[in-house]
Formats: C-alpha cells, sequence, structure tokens
C-alpha cells in the first residue's frame, strides 16, 4: 500500500510528459494528417504520389523504429542534439499523421459528390467548397477514428521508454527498479493510462452527440 | 443567351453527346426531354461546366467558356442548378444555405444577404423555415429552398437537373408551380423534366434528345401532337 503512494509524485511527474507528447504530437499530426490525407485525394500526381510514399513508409514501419531512427539516426546523420521531448514529438507526430492522412480520406470520400458539385455550382472555388461544405460534414465522421487514434497514440508513447523519455511507463519502471516492488507501480502505470483513455473517451462521445445535426 | 455550338462529350471511349447546337433567347424557358441514358443530363452538366466538355463551344451571355482561360466558378456563379436530389448542405441551416453564396462569392454584407434570402424564402413560401435544418423538410420544401439558394446568386440562366424527379407525387406540384412562377417573372430556364405537364404548359420549346443528339425540337403542342420522328413517338407513346 506505500507504494502506491509512495510511487504517485514521479507517476504524476511522467504523466505531464505524457500528456503533453501526445497532445502536441497529435496536434502537429492533425494538421500533417490533413495536408496528407487530401493529397491523397489529389488529382496532381506529385502530391498524391509524396503522400502516398509517406502513408505507407509510416504505416508500414514499427513506431518504435521511428523514435530510435528520429532520436539517434537523425541526430547522427545531421549532427544535431534532439532532445528527448521534441524527438518525441516529432515521432508521434509523423506516425499519427500517416494514420490521420487515412481518416482524413476516407472522412472526405466518404461525402456525396452531391455536395461538391452544389459548392461548384454556386461559384465556390475548390478550396471554398472543401473549406465550408466538405471538411465540417467530413470532420464529423472524422471523430470516432480521429478518438481511437488519440489513445493508440497515447499508447504508443510508452515506446519511447526505450530512450529513456521519462514518461509514465519510464517512470514507473524506474520506481519499480529501485524498490524492487514490481505490481503496485506497474498496476498503477496501467490505471494512469486510463485515468486519460477513458475520461477522453466519453468526451469524443460527448461531442460526436453535439455534432449529430 | 446561350448558344451551343457541335458540344461533343465522351466518357472514356463512350460518346454521350454527339454533336448538339441549340441557342436558347434569353427568358425563354427551353424544357429538355429524352429517354433515360439519352444524354440530356450530361448536356445540362455541360451548359455550367460540371461535366468538361470534349469539343464544340458554349456561349453564354457573350461569354464563351468553354474557352480554357475562362474563370470557372465566375462562370457557376452566373449559372443557377437546380439538382434533382437537391443537394442542400446539410450543416447549415436554411438561411445559411442560401446565403453562402452571395457572401462568399458576390461578397454581400450579412445583412444583404440574410435580407435577399428571406425575400426568397417568402416567395417560395418557407419564410418559417429560415432557422431549420434540410434534414427536417419534406423533398418539396427542400427542393424549394435549393432553387432559392440558386436565385441569390442572381443568375442570369437557371438549369433544373429532373427537379422533380426524386419527389413524392404530391410534393411535385408544390415546386413546378414555384418554377412557373419564375418563368412568368421572365427568368432564362432550361429544365430536364419528365413533367409533360410542365413542358407543355410553361415551356416556350421543347428539345427531344436522344442517343446524344437533338431528334426533334420545336413548340411543345407541335412536339407533343404532331412527333415526326419514330423515335419521339415512341418515348411519348410510353410516358403519356
Amino acid at each position: 500500500m506505500e507504494h502506491i503512494i509512495n510511487v504517485l509524485p514521479s507517476l504524476l511527474q511522467g504523466l505531464k510528459y505524457t500528456f503533453i507528447i501526445t497532445v502536441v504530437g497529435i496536434s502537429i499530426g492533425f494538421v500533417i494528417g490533413a495536408f496528407a490525407g487530401l493529397g491523397r485525394i489529389s488529382k496532381n500526381k506529385l502530391i498524391f504520389g509524396i503522400s502516398t510514399v509517406y502513408v505507407e513508409v509510416i504505416r508500414g514501419t514499427p513506431i518504435l523504429v521511428q523514435i530510435l531512427f528520429i532520436y539517434f539516426g537523425l541526430s547522427d546523420l545531421l549532427d544535431i542534439n534532439l532532445d528527448k521531448i521534441t524527438a518525441s514529438i516529432i515521432a508521434i507526430a509523423v506516425n499519427a499523421g500517416a494514420y490521420i492522412a487515412e481518416i482524413v480520406r476516407g472522412g472526405v470520400e466518404s461525402i456525396d459528390k452531391g455536395q461538391f458539385e452544389a459548392g461548384d455550382s454556386i461559384g465556390l472555388t475548390k478550396s471554398q467548397t472543401m473549406w465550408y461544405i466538405i471538411w465540417p460534414q467530413a470532420l464529423r465522421r472524422m471523430i470516432p477514428p480521429l478518438g481511437n487514434q488519440f489513445i493508440i497514440s497515447l499508447k504508443d508513447t510508452s515506446l519511447f521508454s526505450a530512450i529513456a523519455v521519462g514518461e509514465l511507463l519510464y517512470e514507473g519502471r524506474a520506481y519499480a527498479n529501485s524498490t524492487f516492488t514490481y505490481f503496485e507501480p506497474f498496476l498503477m502505470v496501467a490505471l494512469f493510462y486510463l485515468a486519460i483513455t477513458i475520461p477522453a473517451s466519453i468526451i469524443l462521445r460527448r461531442i460526436e452527440r453535439k455534432l449529430d445535426v | 443567351m446561350i448558344t451551343v455550338d457541335n458540344l461533343h462529350k465522351s466518357f472514356g471511349n463512350h460518346e454521350v453527346l454527339k454533336g448538339i447546337s441549340n441557342k436558347i433567347k434569353p427568358q425563354e424557358v427551353v424544357c429538355v426531354i429524352g429517354p433515360s441514358g439519352s444524354g440530356k443530363s450530361t448536356f445540362l452538366r455541360c451548359l455550367n461546366l460540371l461535366e468538361d466538355v470534349t469539343s464544340g463551344s458554349i456561349t453564354i451571355d457573350g461569354e464563351e467558356i468553354t474557352d480554357p482561360q475562362t474563370n470557372v466558378p465566375k462562370v457557376r456563379s452566373k449559372v443557377g442548378m437546380v439538382f434533382q436530389h437537391f443537394n442542400l448542405f446539410p450543416h447549415k441551416t436554411v438561411l445559411e444555405n442560401i446565403t453562402l453564396g452571395p457572401l462568399k462569392v458576390l461578397g454581400q454584407s450579412q445583412e444583404e444577404a440574410e435580407q435577399k434570402a428571406k425575400e426568397l424564402l417568402a416567395k417560395v413560401g418557407l419564410s418559417d423555415k429560415a432557422n431549420a435544418y434540410p434534414s427536417s423538410l419534406s423533398g418539396g420544401q427542400k427542393q424549394r429552398v435549393a432553387i432559392s439558394r440558386a436565385l441569390a446568386m442572381n443568375p442570369k440562366v437557371m438549369l433544373f437537373d429532373e427537379p422533380t424527379s426524386a419527389l413524392d407525387p404530391e410534393l411535385v406540384g408544390e415546386v413546378l408551380a414555384v418554377m412557373k412562377e419564375l418563368a412568368q417573372e421572365g427568368m432564362t430556364m432550361v429544365v430536364v423534366t419528365h413533367e409533360m405537364g410542365f413542358a407543355r404548359e410553361v415551356g416556350d420549346r421543347v428539345i427531344f434528345i436522344d442517343e446524344g443528339i437533338v431528334m426533334e425540337e420545336g413548340d411543345p403542342e407541335v412536339i407533343f401532337e404532331q412527333p415526326k420522328s419514330e423515335r419521339l413517338q415512341s418515348f411519348l407513346s410510353k410516358i403519356l
């Protein structure tokens, strides 16, 4: 019992980094994914090609390889000293961006062709039609898979303990190793993840219902 | 108002329009009839470049819209379009559906656009629906909103692509009434329709398109009473 209490300060510290990496990473990933997803339905072959290669490469490689590549590989190649948190945020952004690209593509492609035509017919430009007509409708349909991606990315941050980022799992394991107790720290780590994922699910369901016109 | 010269349109190897030429005068109401798959909807959709033209030319109000240099959105803003399936924006209220184009394309102020939208809604008998969402409207109401949305752009021409085909029979009348009023006000209209009663009563001219060409055209009375070609005779015998 005392371990459950004693582990709390370091887990709270770890939670902070887990949360920051996830939220900042997913936010950047959403912007990347929005562009890449629209790129995947672009008629411009170059844009389509770049977006497709990006999605396939990221989807086809494990995120653990990606973080090691970014943190060690890129630092080595470019001779820079990337800090761990930045590297983690980049890894989540780039990784989630690829999956979000597919979510965006699916969302936009699910909108009836007549909506594009109606936008065209009143003289809106392609980008105006996309922004005012298609995007708001597509976004609503994208919320469930986006929520899913948020939870996946949140859990993926645990892999960054491999480069000793002080996130939730790393802090829990550090405590366990230093006290030689394992049950309570890892139980608490699991509960901490659930403490974010379950409220996140509830909030997302509320947003979804609210947008359901 | 509209001059179509030797219009061809192919989808891949399939040639849908095989050389259509026609002149539509200002204030004229032209009804386009023909069997399904004849190319009549494609013809209409070419008139506001929803389909790109394979060859031939279309001139609207003195501007050749088939010129590659044409500002396509600008052309479309002058040509109103009403679709079979309404295509209202489901995430916007009736009022927002109507004001979007005037606000974003014509650069009208919010007050100006809303005032015009309310006038149009009053005209089509839907003043009480301004703040409703399309999902709460009947098909006939949706189509009347769609007509208002097109009219809000002050178009020079209105195109109707089977505007009553998706409606329950008892709702057809209210939409046709709005269209009839519009015709009486002098709007230039091209209407693809299966409503022969409307074509006869409101149309100035009927064009019968079959197999991608204008098979026959003329005064509605003549077209319906004395069809010359065998194909028109057989088409009319099936639908009347």
